[in-house]
């Protein structure tokens, strides 16, 4: 991408500017997770048009390769249909059951391979990174579709400050289990808690990123309040929300999904058009808000920068 | 009278749909909505129309029999419903996409050789196809255990955890076959 010189800001109000931003962006998170539990719960119970959680100040916008040109889709789909077993197996659930989250207060325990260990607290977590605004695809492993601007952080920079030792091939994540604020744990669909996991190089690739907002507010309680992962090359079960807990080791992690059905679901799971579920196709998806299906598209449309990473892996039995 | 409130509470969940979609609008996937709702209620009448037998014989209503047939049309429009919405709407008539999902999808499969088997049983539903079919009618018509079982196992391969839905159908079907059974076992003994 090139430049112009008058758009090169100079560095030391660069600098202060970034100081700004996070400052504001902590501020706006620290009041939106201490913010009254009443208010997230009236407005979870129905999906408004507009978000009402606290908003986010002094977001960055992400450079446009991070920035999809796609319609956004709209705040009540993405807030009113989606999976978050935690809160009941259908589509609606979420949105119905997730006002008994409790998000504050939240820490995030970051142990195994690093050098420096720890249960951190979410605002300690997010006050050295800056926010950024990316436009991302989300494709569900149930070929229906969205575009969603997250907020969020690269997760590469926030698993840089705990020093990762040479060992660190892995890192897997754990949803909360708490079947009173979650009470879809109170069955055993899944064998809680919820985990994924990522390659070293897929978890420090650019795009994914640890997102704690969307469309400029802080994260709704049912798509995965108050830090959820997002790696928009891959089927959306691998983006595990709420998380509580986040693990590098030098051996590949068990995985939710992979876990209930192998055949079904690939500890890679990166969005291909050309390898079907065993039960249905991939070839297609809906994209919420559309009628007709569209072509679903090779890493949902990031292969050109992530399909380095699976060089010379036969894609079709690395599902 | 009976058969105009029966088709009135058969109609019930897609009006219900429908008001939804009314006051709600038609929400992130409708298309879905419709195909799920369409498919569970032609399953769910069926298994009504299964019922009607059982309930007539232990409680002595003899005045429902009619109903068997006005429940399991019930279904089969529901059934209709579900294939059209799947066939044009979701799949857009896109042939080779239909073909695909109909030789490659065991799920596809078995739903759609329950719908055949239900499109039988509702073109030969007719009092001029009893005649016509005597004895042979009553053979013909058993395969709607065939159909409804084909339904609960094309349920079942769709589902990707939580198996409790199916497993109700599962359990009535297994009940309502089961009563079948009993009944005929405590026949006396007769001669064929």
């Amino acid at each position: 991408m090139r430049i112009r010189e008058s758009e090169v800001t100079d560095e030391s109000l660069f600098l202060s500017r970034r100081e700004v931003l996070r400052l504001g962006a902590m501020a706006a998170i620290g009041g939106s997770l201490a913010g009254c539990p009443g208010a997230g719960e009236a407005e979870a119970a129905s999906p408004k048009e507009a978000p009402s959680n606290a908003k986010l100040e002094g977001v960055l916008e992400a450079p446009p390769r991070f920035r999809v040109d796609d319609e956004r889709t709209s705040y009540k789909d993405v807030t009113s249909y989606n999976n978050f077993y935690e809160f009941g197996t259908g589509k609606r659930d979420p949105a119905a059951n997730a006002h008994t989250l409790r998000t504050d207060p939240w820490s995030v325990v970051i142990d195994g391979e690093v050098g420096n260990p720890g249960s951190v607290p979410l605002e300690t977590l997010l006050a050295k990174h800056t926010l950024e605004e990316r436009i991302y695809r989300l494709r569900c492993v149930e070929a229906w579709s969205m575009i969603v601007p997250w907020i969020g952080i690269p997760l590469g920079d926030v698993l840089k400050r705990f020093e990762p030792t040479s060992k660190a091939r892995y890192v897997s994540f754990e949803t909360l289990v708490d079947p009173e604020q979650m009470p879809g744990q109170k069955r055993s669909v899944l064998d809680w808690p919820y985990r994924e996991g990522l390659r070293i190089d897929e978890a420090t690739h650019p795009l994914t990123i640890l997102a704690v907002g969307m469309y400029g507010h802080a994260m709704p309680n049912q798509n995965g309040a108050p830090i959820r992962l997002v790696v928009p090359w891959k089927y959306g079960f691998k983006s595990i929300k709420s998380i509580v807990r986040i693990h590098l080791s030098e051996k590949a992690p068990n995985t939710s999904w992979n876990d209930q059905a192998a055949d079904e679901y690939g500890f890679y799971a990166n969005v291909n058009p050309a390898v079907d579920h065993p039960r249905w196709s991939q070839a297609r998806e809906r994209r919420l808000g559309e009628f007709r299906k569209r072509k679903t598209l090779p890493f949902n449309g990031y292969g050109d920068e992530v399909a380095g990473l699976y060089a010379g892996m036969d894609l079709r039995r690395n599902y | 009278m009976k058969h105009t409130i029966v088709v009135a509470l058969a109609a019930l969940p897609a009006l219900a749909l429908a008001l939804r979609f009314a006051l709600e609008g038609l929400g992130a996937n409708p298309i879905e909505d419709v195909t799920h709702l369409t498919g569970e209620w032609a399953l769910r009448l069926v298994l009504c129309s299964l019922a009607i037998t059982p309930l007539r014989r232990f409680f002595g209503w003899s005045g429902i029999a009619p109903l068997r047939r006005t429940l399991g049309l019930a279904g089969f429009a529901y059934a209709f419903v579900h294939l059209v919405t799947w066939s044009i709407i979701d799949l857009g008539l896109d042939f080779d996409a239909i073909v695909e999902d109909l030789t490659e999808r065991p799920y596809v499969m078995a739903g759609m050789a329950a719908f055949t088997l239900l499109s039988i049983l509702a073109a030969t539903s007719t009092r001029a196809s009893m005649r016509r079919l005597g004895k042979r009618w009553v053979k013909l018509h058993r395969i709607v255990y065939v159909a409804a079982a084909l339904g609960v196992v094309h349920h079942f391969w769709l589902i990707k955890a939580d198996y409790r839905p199916a497993i109700v159908h599962a359990v009535l079907l297994a009940g309502l076959l089961g009563a079948r059974l009993l009944w005929i076992a405590r026949q006396p003994a007769r001669s064929v």
